[in-house]
């Protein structure tokens, strides 16, 4: 298993790599530049932005300065920001972002996995539609629709919580993560039920019933371990939703986050910035996956052993 | 499979009537958009200024939008987008990362390991640049708008048919096949694709709505359908602003998407039982 | 159900969140106004910023050699207590207060501005309005690069409090641009003791070494979440100053912004959503504050465009634009239809309007200019950047367009970006465009349209109207000489059309009742240190 692990982490290098190069000449051929202004701005002044911040070298050159640059650690200014640098910027980002994240994944799988199981446990009945139906429902409401609905009701109307902010108030971490988690509930309950079913459906579970288990520890012991594989697989990929989902979240409620950052730097052609960016969620995600596969296997025994040997 | 369990399953099928009934009301929105240049009370761009947005009436059975145009016929008009984009962009994306997934998984290894890294870099690359760059490019293509976001898709498919495929990797009548020495690409397709159909079929009814809400994000951003086209997803997000003043803007588009995922669930729950050998009907 | 019983406890521990306290009513009574602001600032150096969330902080925390009156946007004086301008309006002597104060407590001398305009025109730095310093003798030279001898600029310093300023031409509007935050003074020891004189962002606005020397001081700076002034103490006129404190919140999202006004979290709203003006009109119309903005909205049309390039053409488009609809129907805020490009209420100038809706008129241009009932009319594309407004309008013009010229157009949105280098590059056809007046003057909105001007980028010129801009206007004697002038260019540029004007702007805000001292005005200027908080307002 720590072969496998470290096996993974030499792999991400040459992927960080890849991903850089590629996002880099991907965004410097985008048309319109960080300095293009409603307002022109004169000859000169466009000469001294572009020799300040490199933009008149060749392509070529500006990429090894950068390598350069991110081989100390300085992952540059950002260009629409002046004085800020995007190491700066993403260290006041991340820490809401993060925990946002983590809320609404606390939420998706606690929500998720559990309506999931009472739903596979007898399925095609009552306790199979109420909950599936509102996972349905949950996958129907995107964030900008759920959210302000949420605000409207349980903010303004019944002034339970406030509307924005994060950390400013108490309370004021609920609607965002609900908003943010729910979608991904639903998404969770109905992978977890459908793996469930296939495992309840297993041989070795009818054995277990009719050793004469409760249902409860089959379900326990038994059945979440293979059921929750496609859950686990699907994890990697929430994760990459969720920077993105976090946007809509963070502009609704005002959260001084990640999301928001990285979607308005593709619009602003903030270049340091999309690279930073992109450099932290490429090896968040390899870092996920990673987890992600770490866990399946040690969900399913049978796996344990190909990577053991394999890899 | 052999024709026998091929019948079976159908007969499984029909008897499941929150299937049956998915079915039928997908059909009826297929019906429905394909026909809508027929049945479409008026043009989708046909504005009433004066009028602006009212509630339905006898006239405008689901009442007009902002800029006095007809309701039903927007959200006609919009299901044929919808459907198109998350038919289209959920069959690419079902296409490669059933293969893909399933090639990774089956050999594993070296090759796994670089066909994994590959999906993670293309993962980690900003989606927004990409998509900015696709529509300065290749202008505003609608076929392109559902490549882009099938391209996107196709990866989650690929590691959710991967994980399942090594599960399947190690049973026995896999294994069994490999001792025989039948080819890899006949152990696939005949053993270990139609083994994975389960939580294929399931994610695909969820690939759908994503595709959808992708493009509705999209769209909400100005990088998707134009005006005066619309698609459910752009008139829900465009409701959602007007959700106190005129709440029929947001209902109707809203039932119209609900109802189809709703159809497409029960008619992917039922498929899937219906193909499991093993479904629970104890 | 177990699922209900998952849900009740929740429900209960919601309800127990109630108690917070909203940010109006906790403002109110120790005197912290919260300001929705609109973005994140790029940065806080009056030399690199532009934009209107910068424009309010830098009203904050810096303050020029002249205000403007809150009510009438007359020039008073600020840092300058008094100023002499010599007979032939070009010689501007001022008097700096000898009681203004930098926030560090240190005088504010002559010297400190002649240094910050040094600065402001450092062709290195990149001031994106250094143009403002343009009427000043030699200034565009040494900001474009071609002078390197800062002493041929007009500005000189007399002695510690006396500063003296050398015009090219007698300019009347010259008062208002040094109220512009491009000529604020800033603090020479603090910028050089962070890096060069013509560096960007160096870290000299950050909380820590802040100094400037407005009626606010900075006091908090969390990047994305909010901006934080405290009354400065060392300010000239603090005891003018009422607030404590102000809190720029920089929301980006209208709707958003709203539901926060709602929940009582702002005094004041950057914009208002137009979906909910009308309710607001209704409903609770002293919340709601419409007032006309020194701003056009138009359309830009790509002149050198072989079926553009007639003049016919383009008036055909001109007239068979319904304006009045337009803004009756589709903006939804009150705004004014535009006849006019320099927009009403600019100090007493009335330009001559152009001819409304015609479209028997718009058709008999199109077909003497050869396309009879629009037959042969190319397909035309309307560019504009993604937004639900600029969308309404391209639709409801394309419409009118096809309704009544027979022509068929199609509607492009691009991201911003690709839109600005679009229009840059001419590589348009018709695109969408705004112009916010920057100083209350009709050169404002007239000296762009000269040959290769930055801001034209329509391929138009047009002799006699350069003539009039750039030679009769600034060279008249009198202003009514002045505006004749104008008032003729004006006329030229419209009739020959390379721009469709559709209407003129207006600010739209939500203000909580209880701030005061905060009149409308065209610019929408805020001047904070004559507003204030009163908490005998009852709650909404």
């Amino acid at each position: 298993m720590l072969r496998f692990i470290l096996g993974r982490l030499l792999q991400a290098i040459p992927v960080l790599l890849v991903v850089i190069t590629v996002t880099f000449f991907l965004v410097h051929s985008v048309p319109g530049g960080p300095f293009d202004a409603d307002r022109a701005v004169g000859p000169a002044v466009m000469k001294a932005l572009n020799s300040y911040y490199r933009l008149d070298l060749p392509l070529w050159q500006q990429y090894l300065h950068y390598l350069g640059d991110l081989a100390s650690g300085d992952l540059g200014p950002s260009f629409k920001y002046p004085g800020r640098s995007v190491g700066e910027m993403i260290a006041a980002g991340l820490p809401a972002t993060a925990e946002l994240g983590f809320y609404a994944l606390l939420v998706a799988l606690g929500i998720g996995i559990s309506s999931g199981v009472i739903a596979a446990l007898r399925p095609n009945t009552a306790q199979d539609y109420i909950p599936m139906g509102l996972a349905m429902i949950g996958i129907c409401m995107p964030a900008f629709l759920l959210g302000p609905l949420l605000v409207l009701v349980f903010g303004i109307n019944l002034e339970w919580v406030p509307v924005s902010g994060w950390g400013g108030m108490p309370g004021d971490k609920v609607l965002p993560s609900l908003t943010l988690g729910a979608g991904y509930a639903a998404y969770v309950a109905r992978l977890s039920r459908g793996g469930m079913l296939e495992v309840l459906s297993q041989d070795y579970m009818r054995t277990a019933r009719a050793k004469g288990l409760a249902p409860w520890q089959i379900v326990l012991k038994h059945g979440l371990r293979g059921g929750l594989i496609p859950v686990v697989a699907f994890l990697g990929p929430a994760f990459a939703g969720l920077l993105t989902g976090s946007f809509v979240v963070e502009t609704l409620f005002q959260i001084p986050g990640l999301g928001r950052f990285y979607v308005e730097a593709a619009f602003n052609r903030d270049y340091t910035m999309i690279m930073g960016t992109t450099i932290l969620f490429a090896a968040a995600i390899i870092v996920f996956n990673l987890a992600a596969d770490v866990l399946a296997s040690a969900l399913d025994p049978r796996l344990r052993q190909s990577r053991g040997g394999g890899q | 499979m052999s024709r026998g369990l091929w019948r079976d399953s159908w007969r499984r099928l029909r008897r499941n009537r929150p299937a049956l009934l998915g079915a039928g009301l997908l059909l009826l929105m297929v019906l429905l958009a394909l026909l809508t240049p027929w049945i479409a009370p008026f043009g989708y761009e046909q504005q009433n200024l004066v009028l602006g947005a009212t509630p339905p009436s006898p006239s405008h059975w689901l009442g007009t939008d902002v800029l006095g145009r007809d309701m039903l016929t927007r959200i006609l008009y919009g299901g044929r987008l919808s459907l198109a984009v998350g038919f289209i962009a959920t069959a690419l994306a079902l296409i490669i990362g059933v293969t893909y997934g399933a090639v990774a998984g089956f050999i594993g290894g070296a090759v796994d390991a670089l066909m994994m890294r590959l999906v993670d870099i293309l993962y980690a690359l900003p989606i927004m640049i990409f998509i900015i760059l696709l529509m300065v490019l290749f202008g505003r293509s609608l076929l392109l708008l559902f490549l882009a976001i099938g391209a996107v898709e196709w990866m989650t498919m690929a590691r959710i048919v991967r994980a399942q495929v090594q599960s399947l990797r190690q049973q026995e009548f896999v294994e069994a096949a490999v001792a025989m020495g039948l080819p890899p690409e006949r152990i696939i397709a005949r053993h270990i694709i139609p083994n994975t159909l389960g939580p294929v079929i399931i994610y695909a009814t969820l690939t759908i709505p994503s595709v959808m809400l992708l493009e509705a994000f999209l769209s909400f951003l100005g990088l998707g359908v134009q005006p005066p086209q619309s698609s459910w997803g752009l008139l829900i997000s465009q409701g959602v602003e007007t959700m106190e003043e005129y709440p029929w803007l947001l209902i109707y588009p809203g039932i119209a998407l609900a109802t189809t995922l709703f159809a497409l669930n029960f008619l992917g729950d039922g498929l899937r039982d219906a193909l499991d050998p093993k479904s629970a009907k104890d | 159900m177990k699922a209900l019983l998952f849900i009740a406890p929740l429900l209960l521990a919601l309800a127990a969140c109630s108690d917070y306290e909203s940010n109006v009513s906790s403002g109110n009574r120790e005197g912290i106004l919260h300001w929705g602001n609109g973005a994140e600032p790029a940065e806080l150096d009056p030399h690199i910023v532009t934009g209107l969330p910068e424009h309010s902080l830098m009203a904050a925390l810096f303050e020029g050699l002249v205000a403007k009156n809150p009510h009438t946007l007359a020039v008073e004086p600020a840092v300058a207590q008094s100023w002499q301008v010599s007979d032939d309006g070009r010689v501007y002597r001022f008097a700096i207060r000898p009681s203004a104060r930098w926030s560090n407590g240190e005088p504010i001398t002559a010297e400190d501005f002649r240094w910050s305009w040094y600065r402001a025109l450092q062709p290195g730095l990149g001031n994106p309005y250094a143009y403002m310093f343009a009427p000043i003798v030699n200034a565009s030279a040494y900001a474009s690069g071609e002078l390197t001898d800062f002493s041929k600029v007009g500005i000189q310093v007399l002695d510690t409090l006396t500063l003296q300023v050398t015009l090219s031409n007698p300019t009347p509007f010259f008062l208002q641009l040094l109220d512009h935050y491009a000529t604020y003074p800033v603090h020479r020891a603090t910028i050089e003791a962070r890096g060069a004189i013509d560096e960007r962002g160096t870290r000299w606005t950050r909380v820590e070494h802040f100094v400037g020397n407005g009626p606010f001081t900075l006091k908090e700076w969390s990047l994305n979440k909010a901006i934080v002034v405290a009354k400065s103490l060392t300010y000239w006129d603090s005891d003018t100053v009422k607030l404590k404190q102000i809190v720029f919140h920089p929301i980006g999202n209208i709707a958003t912004e709203e539901r926060m006004f709602r929940a009582g979290q702002l005094h004041y709203t950057y914009d208002v959503p137009t979906a909910k003006i009308e309710r607001y009109r209704v409903e609770q119309p002293e919340l709601l504050r419409i007032s006309p903005y020194l701003g056009t909205y138009f359309y830009r049309i790509n002149t050198r465009l072989p079926h553009l390039q007639d003049i016919r053409v383009r008036q055909a488009l001109s007239l068979a634009v319904d304006r009045e609809s337009i803004v009756s129907y589709v903006t939804g805020a009150g705004e004014l239809a535009a006849y006019t490009i320099t927009p009403p209420g600019t100090l007493a100038y009335v330009a001559q309007p152009i001819a409304g809706f015609n479209p028997d008129r718009a058709r008999a241009q199109l077909a003497a200019a050869g396309y009879p009932n629009g037959a042969g009319f190319p397909v035309t594309e309307i560019l504009y950047n993604s937004s639900e407004a600029h969308r309404k309008i391209a639709v409801a013009i394309q419409q009118m367009w096809k309704r009544e010229l027979n022509i068929d157009v199609v509607l492009a949105n691009q991201d911003w970006k690709v839109f600005l280098a679009a229009q840059t590059n001419g590589d348009y056809q018709l695109s969408r465009a705004s112009w916010i007046g920057d100083y209350v003057d009709p050169n404002s909105f007239l000296d762009m349209w000269i040959e290769g001007g930055g801001n034209n980028r329509t391929g138009w010129s047009n002799a006699e109207f350069e003539h009039l801009v750039l030679e009769v206007a600034p060279s008249a004697a009198t202003q009514a000489a002045r505006y004749d002038a104008f008032r003729r260019a004006e006329t030229i540029l419209l009739q020959e059309a390379p721009i469709i004007v559709i209407y003129t702007y207006v600010s739209k805000h939500l203000i909580h009742p209880s701030l005061r001292g905060f009149p409308a005005n065209i610019m929408n200027h805020p001047s904070f240190k004559h507003m204030s908080l009163h908490r005998a307002e009852p709650e909404i």
